[in-house]
């Protein structure tokens, strides 16, 4: 099953809207400045609708079936968010608007940030980014921003672990540091996979001068706790730098642990993780950044502050103001409020017993497939995992199969696969993440799977290689397209 | 408990499974003077319960769709078909995330497709990335590819006073670690490029061609900041020779939402694609020889360059680039003109009968699209108050907020949304103004 594309589907003379006629007398149209023709599709709204019906029906998401992509925390989006989040009181207002007319917003907003606040340990919290990756960015350039007010003007170095997502150099070479990588401990040795402690410090006698500080992702992405995370941070802030956390798997530390409490100064986090809101195909996101004390001042702004108390007689007041010393502004306007609104609805509905329950049921269920699945395929950093845990794709008897072959096999069975291939340091990489919304059948029934698939890969690796076999398409020629290199219709 | 399916028995069938007693035990790593902190939050609500709070919170803002709104600077309200949420509805399209796995993503990625070649027909351009987080971001990444083509030895941007003003911030922002000197300035051997806004910051337009050619002659690259329903009128950007299109194209289906989520589009020249920041989408075809989409040129990306990538990244702004798809095929080439042509008309009829008024005046400096500058006889704020207070009217935007000397001037906005009634009553609320 393929679906033509608009532009096969168009018939010239069509149009599905129908606007208002011209109600005013009609003005002289700039000559020279008009242009001839639009090649916009022309089609029937019936057409429209069943179009983008068909597209939707060829892809997998969340509302289909388990999403184990691991590091994306792929868990159920809660419905009454997206209506709430259509409120016609939400969805109309202009950022431009006076304060006095978008008051319920900025009360919305005000309390997110204090929630926020609250479940990460900070004394700020900035909702402007748009998303993690924007969400690092910031906090590197407010990292970087501090150093500079206290007239420390050499520093220009970012440890950054070798298990790191791939934003955090990017978000580091982007802010004008260098990135300095520190490997993890080896597997067999006590807290592999955590930094290696002595890399550490030699990096921070090396660098220690010219250190801005650390990015640190806890859990990091073998879905470990840090264990010593308190002795890094230590060991970076004696060397006058700062930790920036990686918020990516706060699913595992809601009411578990505060970043804030272990040694972080900055963080982000990620609404669309951490917080129910939908991934969208890929954004919006959102990555709002909370600080600790010493780097409030430089939050991004402008953020809400509360100018009135609650009274018996009224009702608080709201007005945006601007961090002192902030790094300025990394979006227009005001960040990914109908995110927010979503993200404020689902931390009401759960409480704080509920976001810690959130938790303590990503990492149950996390543990629970781990133990279901570390007899088939090796789990070389084994020791009990927080949300997620990476295997090795690799099956023995079974020479030619590769975690890729496993994924596109999974397919078949009616499941999304995990991540593949990262972290970088594990071999044939399967990141798992079942998120706490996941039944223990629906775990089992993965858990089945995999052990079908191991069986198949050992009889006939020829049904991994080719899978997978029931989809719109199959595998698909990336080479080529990268070669050919077709961004649009031609014609 | 909300979200989450367990029973006790799973539990203890899951914990037995793991070998432990108790949950508790799986958080053994964590420093046990911080672990399970008493968050102070208000207590959990049931769906009743958030439904009302939400409700009332919505409820106690006075929205554009409450009175007539001639407000815009960079947001706008525009007509949204039904079909677009119709379609962002559909979980299958809001649950998935990027597509990383083609064989089941084929319908984001297609939809992506579809929304590159329709950038490409608005702007003119040969590519179009996936999208990025808003007109300002996509500004600021254009501005970095124009440093990056010229390999980091061009350290300027010129950008002109009439892009947004957020957008020159967020670009101060974006390369306050770059060593980047960004301002109103000449164009010479160290500039990578010349950034103006078409129709500018005001609404004038203006035929582009001059500056390219001296932003060519410097060597730089020309960025031009459009305005998506504007381009269903005007000459697309590059007949003027512009070499990298961005914008704000949340007028295309996005709504207000106070300000996000947008979508910044982002789209360029051939030979820059390599230079490029975002999610590229391109064709190709499956073992069995039958077309298919996937993502392509990561190369680029941070997940494989690390901390040599083109940008930091990583997702797109995907169902609000869907919105901009399904929006421009539900409009299709007549709707998009029918738009621009009624914001055009009713913006220069509202310009004409506000310029009658005592003691207003409009600027008037060549053609302008749907947003002109009106000069008051008081202070903008008390024209504003005045206007919702008395008429429920939301007024313009005060541009002494940006620019020192154009205290008492206010940017107009008039799109479809804005019937001839409403342009009548915001000049009969004027009059009384001044009365």
């Amino acid at each position: 099953m393929t679906e033509p594309l608009l532009f096969e589907l168009s018939r010239s003379g069509r149009c599905a809207a129908v606007l208002p006629a011209l109600d005013v007398p009609p003005a002289d149209l700039p000559a020279g400045l008009m242009r001839d023709d639009l090649p916009l599709p022309e089609m029937g709204e019936a057409d429209v609708v069943r179009h983008y019906t068909r597209l939707s029906q060829m892809n997998y998401s969340v509302d289909t079936g388990f999403y184990p992509l691991g590091s994306c925390t792929m868990k159920y989006n809660p419905k009454i968010n997206e209506e709430v989040a259509r409120l016609p009181g939400f969805v109309h207002l202009h950022p431009y608007q006076g304060e006095e007319s978008v008051q319920g917003a900025l009360f919305l907003m005000y309390y997110l940030q204090e929630f926020l606040k609250e479940i990460g340990g900070f004394a700020g919290v900035s909702l402007q980014p748009a998303a993690g990756a924007q969400g690092e960015l910031t906090g590197v350039l407010m990292m970087r921003a501090y150093h500079l007010a206290r007239g420390d003007t050499a520093r220009n170095v970012i440890l950054v672990p070798d298990s790191a997502h791939g934003t955090n150099p990017a978000s580091t070479t982007m802010s004008g540091l260098r990135v300095v990588e520190v490997p993890s401990g080896a597997a067999d040795v006590p807290s592999g996979g955590n930094v290696d402690l002595a890399a550490l410090k030699a990096a921070c006698d090396e660098h220690g001068d010219r250190l801005v500080g650390m990015m640190l992702t806890n859990p990091n992405t073998l879905g470990l706790f840090e264990e010593r995370v308190e002795e890094i941070a230590r060991l970076v802030h004696a060397r006058g730098g700062l930790m920036y956390g990686d918020g990516a798997n706060m699913n595992a530390l809601l009411g578990i642990a505060r970043p804030g409490d272990l040694g972080f100064d900055v963080l982000h986090y990620n609404l669309h993780k951490t917080f129910g809101t939908p991934h969208g195909g890929g954004g919006p996101g959102s990555g709002p950044v909370g600080a600790a004390p010493s780097l409030v001042d430089f939050l991004p702004g402008p953020v809400v502050a509360m100018d009135e108390q609650w009274s018996e007689e009224s009702l608080p007041h709201f007005t945006f103001v601007s961090p002192p010393k902030s790094i300025g502004r990394v979006k227009a306007f005001y960040g990914h409020f109908g995110v927010m609104v979503r993200a404020y609805a689902y931390i009401r509905m759960l409480g704080a017993d509920g976001l810690r329950r959130v938790a303590e049921h990503a990492v149950l269920n996390a543990n629970y497939l781990m133990s279901q699945v570390k007899d088939i395929y090796r789990v070389p950093y084994g020791r009990a995992c927080m949300h997620e845990f990476v295997c090795e794709g690799v099956v023995s008897d079974a020479p030619d199969v590769r975690a890729l072959d496993i994924s596109k096999r999974l397919i078949d069975y009616g499941f999304h696969p995990p991540t593949n291939y990262f972290p970088l340091i594990v071999h044939e990489a399967l990141m798992i993440e079942p998120t706490e919304t996941e039944s223990k059948e629906t775990l089992d029934a993965f858990a089945d799977a995999l052990r079908k698939i191991a069986e198949e890969a050992r009889a006939n690796p020829d049904l991994l290689q080719q899978a997978p076999h029931n989809t719109p398409v199959r595998r698909l020629d990336e080479v080529r397209a990268a070669r050919e290199l077709t961004l649009k219709w031609e014609g | 408990m909300p979200y989450i399916s367990h029973s006790d028995a799973d539990r203890r069938a899951m914990l037995a499974a793991i070998g432990v007693q108790s949950v508790e035990e799986l958080f053994a790593d964590v420093p046990a003077h911080v672990c399970f902190p008493d968050l102070n939050l208000p207590p959990a609500l049931s769906e009743i319960e958030a439904r009302w709070e939400l409700g009332s919170l919505a409820g106690a803002n006075f929205t554009t769709a409450d009175g007539p709104c001639f407000l815009g600077a960079g947001a706008y309200r525009h007509f949204v078909p039904a079909v677009v949420d119709a379609v962002l509805r559909r979980g299958e399209f809001y649950t998935a995330y990027t597509p990383y796995q083609p064989e089941v993503s084929q319908g984001t990625l297609q939809a992506i497709f579809e929304y590159q070649t329709m950038i490409c027909a608005l702007t003119g351009m040969d590519v179009s990335n996936a999208s990025h987080y808003d007109g300002a971001t996509a500004t600021a990444e254009a501005v970095i590819t124009a440093v990056n083509v010229h390999r980091m030895k061009r350290r300027k941007a010129a950008f002109s006073p009439y892009v947004h003003p957020e957008y020159r911030a967020v670009l101060r922002t974006y390369t306050q670690g770059m060593g980047l000197e960004v301002g109103d300035q000449e164009l010479d051997n160290e500039t990578a490029c010349l950034v103006v806004q078409y129709p500018d910051f005001f609404g004038r337009v203006k035929d582009l061609t001059p500056l390219a050619e001296a932003a060519h002659a410097a060597g730089a690259l020309l960025i031009v900041v459009a305005n998506p329903i504007a381009l269903g009128l005007l000459r697309p950007p590059s007949e003027f020779g512009a070499d990298i299109v961005v914008g704000e194209g949340q007028g295309m289906g996005a709504g207000l939402n106070f300000g996000g989520p947008y979508l910044g589009f982002f789209a360029t020249r051939e030979e820059y694609v390599r230079r490029m920041a975002g999610r590229l989408v391109g064709q190709t075809v499956d073992t069995e020889g039958k077309r298919g989409f996937v993502l392509t040129l990561s190369t680029r990306e941070q997940h494989i360059r690390r901390e040599k990538a083109t940008s930091n990244i990583c997702t797109n702004q995907g169902l609000v680039a869907l919105a901009a798809a399904v929006y421009m095929a539900t409009l299709g080439r007549c709707g998009m003109r029918q738009v621009a042509e009624l914001c055009y008309h009713r913006a220069h009829y509202a310009r004409r009968r506000i310029g009658e008024i005592d003691g207003f005046s409009v600027v008037e400096d060549g053609p302008f699209f749907n947003e002109f500058v009106v000069r008051c006889p008081c202070p903008v704020s008390e024209v504003n108050e005045y206007l919702l207070a008395e008429w429920g009217i939301i007024g313009g935007y005060d541009l002494g907020r940006d620019y020192v000397d154009l205290d008492g001037h206010m940017l107009l906005c008039v799109t479809e949304m804005n019937p001839r009634e409403e342009v009548d009553m915001l000049v009969e609320a004027l009059e009384e103004v001044t009365a």
